[in-house]
């Protein structure tokens, strides 16, 4: 089994770690950084409770090895800290029971980011990649709707 | 306070990323576990080769079903790991232990089994035809719960019967008579956190497990009974469960985490499912066949239904059981029928083997009875909602099982029925064709539901305090999303007038400092766990006042509780604050009196009885939640692929307790059934083996998908109940089949009574085409 050094950047902290060339990115952060927010739900791409940033952009990281994303900037939801979407998301009552939550909060925090514009059609692009079983859906497209009226309003 | 759209207790950790679930306590030194689980519906085994697996570096046990007691909940017919034979695809027959996962799934898939393959079962009705595969042939040496009937020689796990009124006396009161049959195959609950347990089990016997489960006091039970261990030394940890749906209720992983962890001397183990096995390893959404007869008088008033349910339990019966009793309880759906036959058979089949599933038993009953209301009104010529509305049933009516319903007892159908039928706006149109290819169509549906939980189940509350005179609640109720802690902490904060935010909650679950809330199921969280708080709550109110009464020299009938002090009724400036005597109070020189103050409280429900074997009479729940639906579809007659546009559920909800999650219990609910209904089901080959048991090719409703939904809540008080609040977490699921199936059936013009809906379904039954090929 080989093992190797690898550099993670992971919400602006850089980390030296060990790990087998075939860890995933979810298994290495959850693992060994303790960072246990991205969920496993599937650990074949199809749930995206996993998704983390990598380089800004969504990546489920059950489908990413660990040293793919070395010395690439790494977002997990612990590096998200009182932002609009999580608030949003709060209020309007976008979880129940919580799992799903990291990875939609991801994948909307960088749709938000990346299309303030974002019409229906992009909106369904981006989070259809990921399943919440919980709510109806419609809660976190009030959120995530919420978010990008108010990115209007500042403008 | 009541009503309030409080946040959950818990929102900051769940949108932070530090909410932890089972699969989050990581630990060095912990060992893993892999299951290896069968190729085969159907099987003899005749040998496992464990040497090559035991020869991987860093594995510790392999452990098999050899030696091992029977299980299950009502009727004991389950290994924990399968012996002699397996009986479903993805049984498990090997247990592997490893240092790490890897190695754990390296030696996993060197475990060689010799099988003989047996006939398979595919169906109740295949189950049930003569000369079938018996599935148990040691059926009569199980042991059973009192109230289990399975019928040796057959593949019949359990038979509820429910025979009220006279059937020859409602046959001849009816001038029209209908009668269909409805099918569905198993599907998966398929919450997004995949069953996770940890076992170990220290030097002097205490055994610890952490398990992702709505039972957690179940566990202990179990694990005490089928293993003989003492159950003081069980002691079950569950965090916060990343959704369950029912599917959490059975005991399943623990007890392989338990035996693996015996194999290894008592080290910690952990199992954990793939995506995989979770779907069709661990129990699954049960599946039905059914026939209803229903016989009604030209005007529209049903005299008579003969009702068969054929339920899908799969290999085992565990909680199935109990899924096709609660079927029957309800059967007729919320309609007075004074003469009714019903039976509802729990079958075995070469499936995996079913658990609850939201609505426990309801929506699946449901669609076949409100399919056939359906298909009644269009024979009578009648308004389907009207038709509901005539047949709904009322207080002085009685149930399937002969309760007498009251105003309290049962919410208000009619109302609910009322204000669907403005909301949808079903009186302007229920068909429309939008050009050649695009109808829109309407569909409704009506559903009840009452809990059928053990009759002495039970709930606990212990209440402390902190320095401050904030309170610590402390509740069994397991934290699976629902947000009834939450609701918990609303009703604390209503009873002790004191701020939300002064209520910490604590949300895991440790059986031995928690006190026991039965199980986290049948929407009776509120209602049990509410009252064990109130009842703590005027227990701590009874301590504070009796040490108040000291020190304000005053009698303790002349003082209230509330914002934080305890003080004089009739001159409120005249108090002690709480945190000055809830851990006894000091008097200037020194002198104490009292004690660190704890409120306790529980609730049992209340005259609930076991149904009886011949007629079903019985009480098996405290109240009925009531509720109408309509679904509105628009479908393509080219293609016959449809979008939902709109789904609305107006309930019975008694007491709305916290609007917001009320709505979100509901909506939630709704789109499991309308995901269910339209897209879930496993996918069989013809030797019962699953082919679609991952989340690509099983595919639940996603983002975008979903209609706009509009709910609404009628309001008609349970007096037993904390502000009169009825249970509300499945009701949204209940008709949401059913209403679907009536709006695509109004479209294509075609009577759809299978599930799920798929567009090959509706060209298949409207083309009348056996197979599916042109």
């Amino acid at each position: 089994m080989i093992k190797c050094e690898i550099l993670l950047t992971v919400n602006e902290e850089s980390h030296s770690i060990i790990a087998r060339q075939a860890d995933t990115l979810l298994f290495v952060l959850r693992n060994q950084l303790g960072l246990t927010g991205a969920k496993p739900g599937c650990l074949n791409g199809d749930c995206g409770a996993c998704t983390v940033l990598v380089d800004k952009t969504p990546i489920k990281s059950c489908m990413m090895l660990a040293i793919e994303a070395a010395e690439k900037p790494i977002t997990t939801i612990e590096g998200l800290c009182d932002t609009p979407i999580q608030r949003a998301f709060i209020e309007q009552f976008a979880f129940q029971c919580g799992y799903c939550t990291p990875g939609f909060l991801i994948n909307a925090y960088a749709l938000t980011k990346q299309h303030p514009d974002a019409d229906d059609e992009t909106i369904q692009e981006w989070l259809e990649s990921n399943i919440c079983r919980c709510t109806s859906y419609q809660e976190i497209e009030q959120a995530v709707k919420s978010v990008l009226a108010k990115k209007h309003e500042n403008d | 306070m009541i009503g309030k759209s409080v946040i959950r207790k818990e929102a900051w950790d769940k949108v932070t990323g530090r909410a932890k679930y089972t699969h989050d306590y990581f630990e060095v030194g912990m060992l893993h576990a892999k299951l290896v689980t069968s190729p085969y519906a159907h099987a003899r085994i005749r040998e496992i080769h464990t040497e090559k697996a035991g020869s991987v570096p860093g594995v510790r046990a392999i452990v098999t079903g050899e030696g091992l007691p029977l299980t299950g909940e009502d009727l004991r017919d389950r290994p924990p790991i399968a012996f002699d034979k397996v009986r479903y695809h993805g049984e498990v027959v090997a247990v592997v232990v490893a240092d790490t996962l890897v190695q754990a799934e390296k030696a996993a898939n060197l475990i060689h089994v010799a099988y003989e393959p047996l006939p398979s079962v595919g169906s109740p009705r295949e189950a049930l035809q003569e000369g079938a595969p018996l599935i148990h042939e040691n059926l009569a040496n199980y042991q059973k719960g009192k109230y289990s009937y399975p019928e040796p020689g057959t593949n019949i796990a359990h038979r509820t019967k429910i025979r009220k009124g006279n059937m020859e006396k409602g046959w001849a009161e009816s001038d029209v008579v209908i009668e269909a049959s409805f099918a569905f195959a198993p599907s998966d609950h398929a919450a997004l956190e995949i069953r996770c347990a940890t076992a170990e089990i220290r030097q002097d016997g205490t055994i610890v497990i952490i398990a992702s489960s709505q039972a957690p006091f179940m566990i202990k039970r179990l694990i005490g009974e089928y293993f003989g261990e003492d159950v003081g030394k069980v002691i079950v940890h569950t965090p916060l469960v990343g959704g369950a749906y029912g599917g959490k209720a059975p005991v399943q992983l623990e007890l392989l985490a338990y035996l693996a962890s015996k194999a290894v001397g008592g080290r910690k183990v952990s199992v954990w499912n793939t995506r995989e096995q979770d779907m069709i390893t661990s129990p699954v959404h049960i599946g039905m066949e059914a026939t209803v007869k229903i016989g009604c008088t030209a005007d529209g008033y049903i005299k008579a239904a003969e009702i068969l349910f054929l339920f899908d339990g799969g290999a085992y019966s565990d909680k199935a059981i109990d899924v096709t009793r609660a079927a029957a309880v309800d059967c007729t759906g919320p309609y007075h029928i004074e003469n009714v036959w019903c039976d509802s058979l729990c079958v075995y089949t070469n499936h995996p083997y079913a658990s609850p599933f939201r609505s426990f038993g309801h929506c699946e009953q449901a669609f076949a009875i409100e399919r056939t209301i359906d298909l009644l009104a269009e024979k009578l010529n009648i308004d389907k909602l009207e038709l509901r509305m005539k047949n709904a049933i009322r207080p002085g009516h009685t149930t399937p099982t002969q309760v007498v319903l009251n105003r309290s007892n049962v919410g208000n159908l009619p109302a609910c029925i009322a204000r669907l039928r403005e909301l949808i706006q079903w009186d302007e149109w229920q068909r429309i064709e939008i050009n050649s290819r695009t109808v829109r169509a309407k569909g409704v549906s009506c559903g009840w539901k009452t809990s059928t939980i053990d009759t002495d189940a039970s709930s606990g509350a212990i209440l402390t305090f902190n320095p401050d005179g904030s309170v610590n609640l402390i509740s069994g109720v397991v934290e699976i999303g629902t947000g009834t802690k939450t609701v918990l902490a609303q009703i604390l904060s209503e009873k002790l007038k004191m701020d939300i935010d002064d209520i910490h909650v604590k949300m895991d679950i440790d059986t031995q400092t928690t006190p026991e809330h039965w199980k986290t199921v049948s929407s009776r969280g509120t209602f049990m766990a509410g009252r064990a708080v109130l009842s703590a709550a005027d227990d701590a109110i009874r301590q504070l006042k009796a040490i108040a009464a000291c020190v304000l020299r005053a009698s303790a009938e002349d003082l209230e509780v509330g914002y934080g002090k305890v003080f004089l009724r009739d001159d409120p400036s005249i108090y002690v604050p709480i945190k000055d005597i809830v851990y006894g109070y000091k008097y200037p020189n020194g002198n104490a009196i009292g004690g660190q103050l704890i409120g306790r409280g529980h609730y049992i429900l209340r005259h609930l009885t076991p149904l009886d074997k011949e007629t079903g009479a019985g009480k098996p729940g405290p109240e009925w939640t009531v509720c109408a639906h309509a679904v509105e579809i628009e479908f393509d007659k080219r293609d016959y692929t449809y979008q939902i546009i709109k789904a609305a559920s107006v309930i019975d909800i008694g007491k709305v307790l916290n609007r917001r999650a009320a709505l979100g219990q509901v909506m939630g609910a709704m789109s499991m059934g309308l995901s269910f209904a339209s897209r879930e089901t496993f996918l069989f080959d013809r030797y019962e083996r699953i082919l679609n048991a991952q989340l690509r090719t099983y595919r639940p409703i996603r983002f975008g998908e979903h209609p706009e939904y509009m709910v609404e809540f009628i309001e008609t008080p349970q007096i037993d109940a904390p502000y009169g609040a009825r249970g509300v977490g499945e009701h949204g699921l209940i008709g949401m089949p059913a209403a679907l199936a009536n709006a695509l059936s109004v479209a294509a013009e075609v009577p759809l009574n299978e599930l799920p809906l798929f567009p090959e379904l509706i060209w298949r039954t409207k083309e009348g085409k056996q197979y599916g090929s042109i």
